[in-house]
This record gives C-alpha cells, sequence and structure tokens, in this order.
C-alpha cells in the first residue's frame, strides 16, 4: 500500500526524531515477518506498544511506517488503535495521572477523587493540560484493590488515596 | 515446609505490586542494609517474593528459622523496624503487628483439612523468589512435567484433569479435562495453548498474584496442557496493566528455556513446546476467549459465534485451548499428587480451592483460597474479621460486572458455582467486594452498567444498544428523574439482552442490574417515587444542611467551598444555597463541629 498523497506532514514527525524512529525500525527489523499477513497481524499489538513506549504516542506518521512495516493497510492499524484503549493518538501530559475506578476503589469514594484532581487541574476525565504536563484519566482496575483507592502517576503507584492526599501528589510531580 | 534456603533464617519480603505501593522496597532495603552492618549475610537471608495476600497489612514479611520452622509474620512493617526485627530472630519484636499464624497457611498445599485457607493454586506465591528457579524447583517445581512425559501418556493425563474434576477458574466453571479432550480429540498439526492471563474484572487481582509470584507454575502447567492435547506452540495473553507479571514471566521463560523445560526435547524427551506472551491493550472483552484469540492475531477484539468452539477451531483456525491463570495454578499439583486427593477438597460438584480477592469495606482485605463451599459469612467474618467501622453489611458483590450482589440473609449458604447463581450472583473470576450501609445499590448497578457500556465491543446491537438503553434509565433514577413504568422496562431490556447478545460480556451485563432489584427494590422505589437515596450517595438526591445548632460560624466551610455557595456572618449560623451546592463534601470534611448533613 502506498500513501504519498494523503499525509503532508508524513515525515514531519519521524524526520524530527530520528533517534526514536530508528528505534522504532531496529525493534521491527528484529520481528519475523514473513509473507503470511495474519501472522504479521500478529505482530501488530505489540509493536504499536513498542511505538507508544518510544514516542510517548500514536500519531498518523507512526501508524503509516507500522502499516507499510508490517505489510498491513492503515485501516487495519487504525482500526485496532481505535478500539484498545491503551493506545492513544494525542500526545500524554508529562505526568499521566490516572486514577483508579475499578469496583473496589469505586465503593470506597474514586469518583470523588477523580473530581478532585479535575477541580485542582482544571481538566476533565481524558483531557490534557494545554503545556502537555498533566494527562487525567480513569483506569478500570490496576489490580490492587486492597489499597484502593489508587491513583497511578506515571509508574508510580499511589495507595489508600485519600481527598487530603491529592495535593501531596499534585506537589510531588511539581517538584 | 521445604526448605528454599542454607542461611539459619530467612527474611521472606512481600514484594508484589501491592507490597511495592506500599512502600516495601525501603522496608527491604532497610532489613539489607541491617545484615550487612552486622555482618549476618551469611546467617540470614532476606528473599524477596510475589505477594502473600496479606494486602491489609502490607508491607508484610515473614521470618522463618529453618533450623526449627518456627516462624512469625510482621505487618505494616516500617523500614525503622529493621534492627528490631532482625535482633528478635522468631521471638516476637516489640511494636510491630504480628499476623496470626492462622490466617495464612502456606504449607497447606499438603494440610488440607479443618482449615479456613488451603493453598494449592497460591502455594509458592509468598513462599519464593519468583525471579530464581531453583526456587521453584526445590519446592517440587518441573516435578508434574516430569511424570507427565515419562510415566503418563496424553490421555492418561487428559483422565487424570477430568477425574480431579476441575473446573475453569476464570468465571465459566467449565471441566478442563473436558475441554482438553475435545481439543486432543482434534486432528491437526498445529494447535495452541492459551493462557488468559488477561484478568481484566474491576476487583480482581487473583491472577496477578500467581504470575508475579509463581510464574512457572504457569510455564509447567502450560507444557503439560500442551503434551495432553498435543500442541507444541503455547501463548501467554498478559493484560497491559501488569508490567510486574509481564517481566517475571519473560524472566521464567528465559530460565526454562535455559534449563530445558522448555523448547526442543523437553527433558530429553521428544517433545517440544514453546512459550511467547502477547500484551493485551485495555480492553476487558479480550478477557472473552473469541475476543482474545482475534486479540492475539492483531484484530479488533470483538468475540464471534461459538461453535465452532475454540477447542475445534481457534487461534488462525486451529485448535486451541484457553484457560485462565487459575486453572492452571492447580494443574501441577494435580498432575503430582493424583485426582484423588482433590476430590477430597471442597465440593462434590466443585472439587479444589478457590482463590477470592476480599475488598471493600472489609477489615482484612486481602488474597485468600478456600476450599469451595466455605461459607460467605466465614469469608467475611472469620477470614476478613469484619466490616470496617462496625459498619452494617448491606452487600456483597461476587463475580465483577457478570455478576449480582447477594444480601446479608444469604451468607450462610455454602460457595459453589451453582449456589451462588441460584441466587443471582457468581462465583466468576472470584473478585469479591464488600458493601456497607453507605454505599447505594442503585448507584453501584449504575457503576457496573457504565463499565459493561464502555467496555462493549459494538458488534451486536443488543449489548451495544441495550446496555446504553438501560444505563440511561439507571442515570435517570440517580438524578431523580425516575418514572413509573422504568423498572418494568429495565427487566424486559435485561430480558432481550441476556438472551441475544453475542458474548458473555453482553449477556452477564444485566446481571448486577437484575440482583440489586431483586434484594434491594425498596431503593429503587425510593429513589424513583421519593427521590430520596438513602445511602447518601446520589448527590442529586441529598442536599447538605448546615445544623444551626451545632455551627458555631467559623467560617472554614465558607473558605474551602469551591463553589462559594456558603454564606453566613462570623459567629452566626452559617447558610448553604442548594441550588448551587456541587455536593462535593469538602464542608463536610473540614467542618470541626459535625454541624453540616447530608439530607
Amino acid at each position: 500500500m502506498k500513501c504519498s498523497n494523503t499525509c503532508s506532514k508524513k515525515s514531519d514527525i519521524l524526520q524530527k526524531q530520528p533517534e526514536k524512529t530508528a528505534e522504532l525500525n531496529r525493534y521491527i527489523n528484529s520481528l519475523p515477518i514473513g509473507s503470511d499477513i495474519n501472522k504479521n497481524r500478529g505482530l501488530l499489538i505489540s509493536t504499536l506498544h513498542e511505538a507508544q513506549r518510544i514516542f510517548g504516542y500514536l500519531p498518523q506518521e507512526v501508524q503509516l511506517l507500522t502499516a507499510e512495516k508490517l505489510r498491513l493497510n492503515l485501516s487495519d492499524v487504525y482500526g485496532v488503535i481505535s478500539f484498545y484503549s491503551f493506545f492513544t493518538t494525542e500526545p500524554k501530559g508529562k505526568y499521566k495521572i490516572d486514577i483508579c475506578l475499578g469496583t473496589a476503589c469505586f465503593v470506597k469514594g474514586a469518583d470523588k477523587i477523580l473530581e478532585e484532581f479535575e477541580n485542582k487541574l482544571g481538566l476533565k476525565d481524558g483531557e490534557t493540560s494545554k503545556d502537555l504536563m498533566f494527562s487525567l484519566g480513569g483506569l478500570r482496575c490496576v489490580g490492587a484493590c486492597s489499597l484502593a483507592p489508587v491513583v497511578l502517576v506515571n509508574d508510580k503507584v499511589y495507595a489508600n488515596v485519600t481527598l487530603d492526599c491529592v495535593d501531596n501528589i499534585l506537589k510531588e510531580c511539581n517538584n | 515446609m521445604q526448605k528454599t534456603s542454607q542461611s539459619e533464617i530467612s527474611i521472606l519480603v512481600s514484594m508484589g505490586t501491592c507490597g511495592l505501593a506500599a512502600g516495601t522496597e525501603p522496608v527491604y532495603n532497610s532489613l539489607k542494609n541491617e545484615i550487612r552492618n552486622r555482618n549476618l549475610a551469611t546467617k540470614i537471608e532476606i528473599i524477596e517474593t510475589g505477594c502473600m495476600g496479606l494486602c491489609h497489612s502490607e508491607p508484610s514479611i515473614e521470618v522463618i528459622d529453618n533450623r526449627t520452622a518456627k516462624s512469625i509474620i510482621y505487618g505494616d512493617v516500617k523500614g525503622s523496624d529493621a534492627s528490631k526485627i532482625i535482633e528478635s530472630g522468631t521471638a516476637k519484636a516489640a511494636g510491630i503487628k504480628v499476623i496470626e499464624r492462622g490466617w495464612y497457611y502456606p504449607e497447606d498445599e499438603n494440610n488440607t483439612k479443618n482449615v479456613l485457607q488451603a493453598r494449592i493454586a497460591l502455594r509458592n506465591t509468598g513462599r519464593i523468589n519468583p525471579k530464581k528457579i531453583e526456587h521453584y524447583i526445590v519446592r517440587s517445581g518441573y516435578q508434574a512435567l516430569k511424570k507427565a512425559l515419562f510415566q503418563m501418556t496424553p490421555a492418561e493425563v487428559i483422565s487424570e484433569i477430568r477425574k480431579s474434576g476441575l473446573r475453569g477458574r476464570g468465571g465459566g466453571g467449565f471441566s478442563t479435562g473436558r475441554k482438553w479432550s475435545f481439543a486432543a480429540a482434534e486432528k491437526s498439526n498445529t494447535k495452541y495453548v492459551i493462557c488468559n492471563a488477561d484478568e481484566g474484572d474491576p476487583g480482581a487481582f487473583m491472577d496477578r498474584a500467581v504470575l508475579e509470584g509463581d510464574p512457572h507454575s504457569i510455564l509447567e502447567a502450560m507444557t503439560i496442557a500442551g503434551y495432553a492435547i498435543g500442541a507444541t506452540n503455547g501463548i501467554i495473553y498478559v493484560r497491559a496493566e501488569y508490567p510486574l507479571a509481564i517481566k517475571r514471566l519473560q524472566n521464567a521463560i528465559t530460565q526454562g528455556q535455559a534449563n530445558n523445560f522448555l523448547g526442543n526435547n523437553i527433558l530429553d524427551s521428544s517433545f517440544n513446546f514453546n512459550i511467547e506472551i502477547r500484551y493485551g491493550a485495555g480492553a476487558f472483552v479480550c478477557g472473552e476467549e473469541t475476543a482474545l484469540i482475534h486479540s492475539i492475531e492483531g484484530l479488533r477484539g470483538t468475540p464471534t459465534f461459538r461453535p465452532p468452539f475454540p477447542a475445534v477451531s481457534g487461534l488462525w483456525k486451529k485448535p486451541t485451548i484457553v484457560n485462565n491463570v487459575e486453572t492452571f495454578a492447580n494443574i501441577c499439583a494435580i498432575i503430582r499428587k493424583g485426582a484423588e486427593w482433590f476430590n477430597k477438597i471442597g465440593a462434590e460438584n466443585s472439587p479444589g480451592t478457590k482463590v477470592f480477592a476480599l475488598a471493600g469495606k472489609i477489615k482484612k482485605v486481602g488474597l485468600i483460597e478456600v476450599p469451595i463451599g466455605i461459607s460467605m459469612r466465614d469469608i467475611i467474618y472469620k477470614i476478613g474479621d469484619g466490616i470496617c467501622d462496625n459498619k452494617k453489611l448491606k452487600a456483597v458483590q461476587a463475580g465483577g460486572p457478570s455478576g449480582g450482589c447477594i444480601t446479608a440473609d444469604h451468607i450462610d449458604i455454602p460457595i459453589n458455582y451453582d449456589t451462588l447463581k441460584s441466587l443471582g450472583s457468581m462465583m466468576g473470576s472470584g473478585g469479591i467486594i464488600v458493601m456497607d450501609e453507605d454505599n447505594c445499590m442503585v448507584n453501584i448497578a449504575k457503576f457496573f452498567l457504565e463499565f459493561t457500556v464502555e467496555e462493549s465491543c459494538g458488534k451486536c446491537t443488543p449489548c451495544r444498544i441495550g446496555g446504553k438503553q438501560m444505563l440511561m434509565i439507571l442515570k435517570r433514577f440517580t438524578e431523580g428523574k425516575g418514572k413509573k413504568g422504568d423498572i418494568k422496562q429495565l427487566h424486559h431490556l435485561a430480558k432481550v439482552i441476556k438472551s441475544t447478545s453475542l458474548c458473555g460480556l453482553g449477556m452477564t451485563a444485566p446481571n448486577p442490574v437484575l440482583s440489586t432489584l431483586r434484594y434491594f427494590s425498596e431503593e429503587y422505589r425510593e429513589h424513583i417515587y421519593d427521590k430520596k437515596c438513602r445511602a447518601g450517595k446520589c448527590s442529586s438526591l441529598i442536599a447538605y444542611l448546615i445544623d444551626s445548632d451545632k455551627c458555631v460560624g467559623c467560617g472554614i466551610c465558607a473558605k474551602i467551598c469551591p463553589v462559594n455557595c456558603i454564606s453566613g456572618e462570623p459567629k452566626e449560623s452559617h447558610i448553604i444555597d442548594d441550588d448551587k451546592c456541587i455536593k462535593c463534601g469538602q464542608c463536610i470534611n473540614k467542618c470541626r463541629f459535625n454541624a453540616i448533613n447530608k439530607i
């Protein structure tokens, strides 16, 4: 599939970040890509995870690169990205704040914690601040239910979070 | 207990995801430093383990004297406790919380009678360092695989699993042995063994503990399954939200390959088996086996109609078995000790144990493993130590978003797949959420439905649109806009959705609504007709009122109110403007005189 006309920014992001592009290419080149399209397709989700780890999100340029290398259609790639909540086509903030909204956290008031973060950050669930410092989201259960309510900031897990903790968590980010 | 160490003393430090979140790493480092400073490294060994299940008292550690097998478990441990712990050995160190032994029987693979907890699936979790294959081997690791490969035929393996009566622990409850026999009967050069590690039920973390704490048990079980059905390929589908589990599994696979437990000519037999990991990406529906298979194929995770069942035509149309992590966690014990041993534990139609994740308003939250057939009362009051703050038990939700609630009236019924189903609930994957008088059951039903509507793959109309219609009605209830006829409509929608949805997600989505309607109809009526929420959770149905008898006019509430809806003169009783109030509860939190009430 050739897609030469649709995106005027085709090489923009990839060209501006050559090390990241090279890293992704190295990863893809290590995969057993062959002529069996179905088996190639089986490598798609792992590749998207790696691409998002490298770039932070999955802009169209990265989607095109992935599609070309795995010999899939762009629609295949985009269809998968739009289905799975882990993948994002928008850049996230430096601090990705996720409030666990699983059942155990919910019965312990996680919805109020989310509201508090929304008030303090001026963001709604799913939004990223304009300065790309913070993203706010709700997660559906990270499996630390005994420590409910749980908040994640990037990889750090905060346990037994109360409304009073919200300010401290934000202070830690700003430091 | 088999010794995993040559040291006189072993200190096990629980370092699963929960432990790490609760701050175990500083404890581990302090203990290590203390041992080094006192030159005790040859006498005392620290072992980083997976989750011990003592989530109510993390960070938790166990100090074991390997010479006498005497041990002591501490909870809520701090780094500053390190010197006291080292000095005390297995005698009680002053000032640190001790967890009584009876709560936790790690050796219980041998000792499963007359105890509340019995650990089969969790036999190694919290006992070994999951990064060290030698710890696994010393505790009968890979003995089951040896027995299967050299003393049993594939048909004998399947027969043993069938006789054991093991049923799928992911919630389906289908006979594991039967499933394997269907796949074994198919003639194909390529077959697959898939481990469903996409534990998506909110409130469930059983599988996470096993994957993090005892990854080799899964690899060994999958290899045995491959031998039984004639597969040489294994795939573990892990949800992306479990990064530590992924790391442990990757490490274990590398070790398995290096030690000839995986790969070609396993243990010098003619059997080859390889395992790879595939990642989920945040879709609950991918816990359904056909959706999971499509996700591995790189497609959107939408289920497909069965038959054909995966055992006949699964991954890339080849015969495939999909089993849950906890199901696999039982396999090695069954092969080693025999089906007869397994049959003696648990209930007649559901032998064995079940791992439950206890969470919610219960004092001792954590991971437990109990013989099937135990009562909910024993779980909540004997193991869980009752409800927090001595509140009243209102409901117990089991089975996640596919399950339902039971009330305090039902807690003496023995739990198994069938009894819970008859009550409108289900055992499910094992999440148990305890609720008290402060939880609103209408709001809870709405919460579960919001989850299933969001996670619906969208393929079939009953789930995609029916779920949304039910949710709209529930939202109206919580906003005080319910009307006559709504409950009848809910029942009608539930019936259609349950009988016509394509997969289990849709079929079970109405369950939380149905079970709360069944047992808490009064609460629904209050929401609809009285516009009242007795638990005070539905903000549109409550008002915040300042008690003028108690209010001293300190003005703190007015200062912190985010919408400036509280007014009053200093030292005079203040008033809340109900029209502006957003019911955030900040004023109640800050008032030192308990002068603000929800009505």
